[in-house]
């Protein structure tokens, strides 16, 4: 390639127009040769990224079909928006299990979302660092472990037979029927929600904590703020950012709640208790074989929650947020 | 420590009363927040121990509480022994073990070799496969055509379904990606001046500077291969393929009896302590490379998280 060095000071005018152009752009072909190491590295990985994320996309058009395995994508019949009457027809398994979606995704967002915010502040004012980090270590532990693990030591504490209720038949109290009992499975559910990820959930807030700046807490300081009014006014503004980027995060999966968790626990509450949209359809579809319909549901959701995260980011956006992304 | 190469221990220049650039709080509110801390992780640990206590119990024990033994009076390796002796639960592990490492070692190949491509300030095509990563983490493709795909694929039943699917997270290419990033660019330059190709210096300069988030994501790969258990569920019907947590599931969450046909023992061991000897067994692996995975956290986990 060849470089002309031009001095560009106010006198000199722009360079003649007849003259060789500074830079060569070059062609795509020249540009795949030259790069040709690069795209080797990176086929792979987005061969798999497009088989399995963007490939099953058009999978959904089975939603639209009277779906029969045998049969396959072209053989199988167009029903247009047959399988979708679910939706609208008021089908009693499909209400009850958006009714627990949405329940579900409000406790979640009300009583689970603020712990970890919590929690991070509490360790903030930890005044030795080994302790934190001690604490950190135990509190992140629960994130990495499966849910069929956690499930189990729950049972295992909580259940007919588990420590808790051998402690409470010992001193003569009755019996705590928590575990498969439907009335108490969301509050189970939530318990589990929030050992298994809360820690974990503390590192973005710590993150954003260390990144307010000093001068601020002095500034509120002098000017005679008592610490709560800091907290309201240094320390919330600066978790601010993060908070809104996880809460229109939470909102476009507010569909989604706990699947693995929940098909797990389902035999013991029931449907009636435990099912939810992603069961729905798991338990229609792969068990059941209503392919169409299975799918319509799934792409509805999925739909909805792509349409609540690009809604509340433009929101975020019209409050001067910088929310997920940004143009 | 460090988060997002921020470090939070900071001087605050001798002002009294803030710390760490936090407000102090009052000594009551200090001890409260350290007792609830304190609770949390009471929390945390506790339900291990009555875990761990039952699977070294025997018969009698079990008998006298019922259930879960906090403190067994004789200790005894039986259940391990049985779980070990070559059934169900030890071909369960194995099973783990091969789809844990072999894809892990895929992941990684995969994902450090895309993040290092869509590093390239100059690549063609950069910017809408960039695109694609990042896109893909906001959906979810849906269960009925992914599950319609392995099917197609004829991966039913394999091990490889168990892998395949899952070889490749989108957020994992953009952590390692963010750290690539960091590296100075003058560096592969005056390697490419020298005549290295883009393999060598990927493999004898990049790879050997970045082996904290290499930690860090590689982790993060093998515990979700260990602990998946819904992909078992959706494309393993038979049963020499179990992984660890489909076993742990039918045996422990489901309370389905483990039998003599699952063990080669003569005598059977009490069933909480053969339960909690899996429950164990499926967690010490975790346990062991959390520590290492601890230590490389604020380094690179973090790395592009939140600046994604």
């Amino acid at each position: 390639m060849t470089m002309t060095v031009q001095r560009t000071d106010q006198r000199s005018g722009p360079p003649a127009a007849s003259g060789p152009p500074a830079r060569r752009r070059l062609s795509l072909a020249a540009r795949i040769r030259r790069d040709r190491m690069l795209l080797l590295f990176a086929a792979p990985g987005m061969l798999l990224l497009i088989l399995f994320h963007y490939l099953p996309l058009l999978g959904n058009v089975i939603a639209f079909q009277d779906y029969l395995p045998f049969l396959g994508f072209r053989g199988s019949e167009w029903t247009g928006l047959g399988n979708f009457s679910v939706l609208v027809t008021g089908d009693a398994e499909f209400v009850t299990a958006l009714k627990n979606t949405l329940v579900l995704s409000l406790i979640q967002t009300v009583f689970v979302f603020p712990i970890p915010i919590l929690l991070a502040l509490a360790l903030n004012s930890l005044l030795s660092e080994r302790v934190k980090k001690l604490v950190q270590s135990i509190l992140y532990l629960p994130h990495f472990l499966s849910w069929v693990i956690v499930v189990s030591l729950f049972q295992q504490i909580l259940g007919g037979s588990g420590i808790v209720n051998q402690v409470l038949r010992e001193q003569g109290f009755g019996v705590l029927n928590v575990i498969g009992n439907p009335d108490a499975f969301f509050a189970v559910l939530t318990s589990q929600v929030v050992w298994k990820d809360s820690g974990w959930a503390t590192i973005l807030f710590l993150a954003a904590l260390s990144r307010i700046d000093v001068e601020q807490y002095e500034a509120a300081a002098v000017d005679g703020a008592s610490r709560w009014r800091q907290l309201w006014h240094v320390t919330l503004p600066g978790l601010r950012g993060i908070i809104i980027l996880l809460l229109i995060l939470k909102l476009g999966d507010s569909l989604t709640v706990g699947f693995e968790q929940i098909i797990l626990q389902q035999p013991a509450v029931g449907q009636q208790a435990s099912e939810v949209l992603d069961t729905y359809v798991y338990n229609n579809g792969i068990v059941n074989g209503d392919w169409g319909t299975a799918a319509a549901v799934g792409l509805v959701k999925g739909l909805v929650g792509a349409a609540l995260v690009f809604g509340a980011n433009k929101i975020a956006h019209l409050f001067g947020e910088a929310g997920v992304y940004q143009r | 420590m460090t988060i997002l190469g921020v470090t939070d221990r900071r001087r605050t220049g001798g002002y009294q009363g803030l710390r760490n650039g936090q407000p102090l709080p009052s000594p009551t509110a200090r001890v409260l927040r350290g007792a609830a801390l304190a609770v949390c992780c009471f929390l945390v640990l506790f339900p291990f121990v009555g875990v761990v206590t039952t699977s070294f119990a025997g018969q009698d024990d079990v008998n006298r509480t019922g259930g879960l033994v906090m403190l067994p009076r004789e200790w005894t390796l039986d259940a391990y022994q049985a779980i070990f002796s070559g059934g169900v639960v030890t071909r369960a592990l194995l099973v783990s073990v091969f789809v844990t490492v072999v894809g892990t070692l895929c992941s990684m190949a995969v994902s450090t070799l895309l993040g290092y491509a869509l590093s390239s300030p100059t690549m063609v095509g950069r910017g809408w496969m960039l695109m694609l990563v990042l896109l893909s983490l906001l959906f979810s493709p849906g269960l009925i055509p992914s599950y319609l795909l392995v099917k197609q694929l004829g991966l039913i039943d394999s091990l490889w379904a168990l892998i395949v699917p899952t070889m490749l997270s989108g957020f994992n290419v953009i952590v390692v990606r963010a750290f690539f990033m960091g590296i100075p660019d003058e560096l592969l330059q005056s390697a490419r001046i020298d005549g290295a190709g883009e393999w060598a210096i990927f493999r004898l300069i990049v790879l050997p500077l970045s082996k904290a988030v290499l930690a860090v994501v590689g982790l993060f790969y093998a515990v979700g291969y260990w602990n998946a258990f819904f992909n078992v569920m959706l494309y393993i019907n038979d049963q020499s393929k179990w992984t660890l947590q489909y076993v742990l599931r039918t045996y422990v969450v489901n309370n389905t009896r483990i039998g003599g046909d699952q063990v080669n023992v003569d005598a059977l061991p009490p069933q909480p302590a053969l339960q909690m000897a899996v429950l164990v067994v499926s967690i010490v692996p975790v346990l062991l490379v959390y520590p290492f995975l601890q230590r490389h956290f604020a380094k690179g986990a973090l790395t592009g998280a939140v600046k994604g």
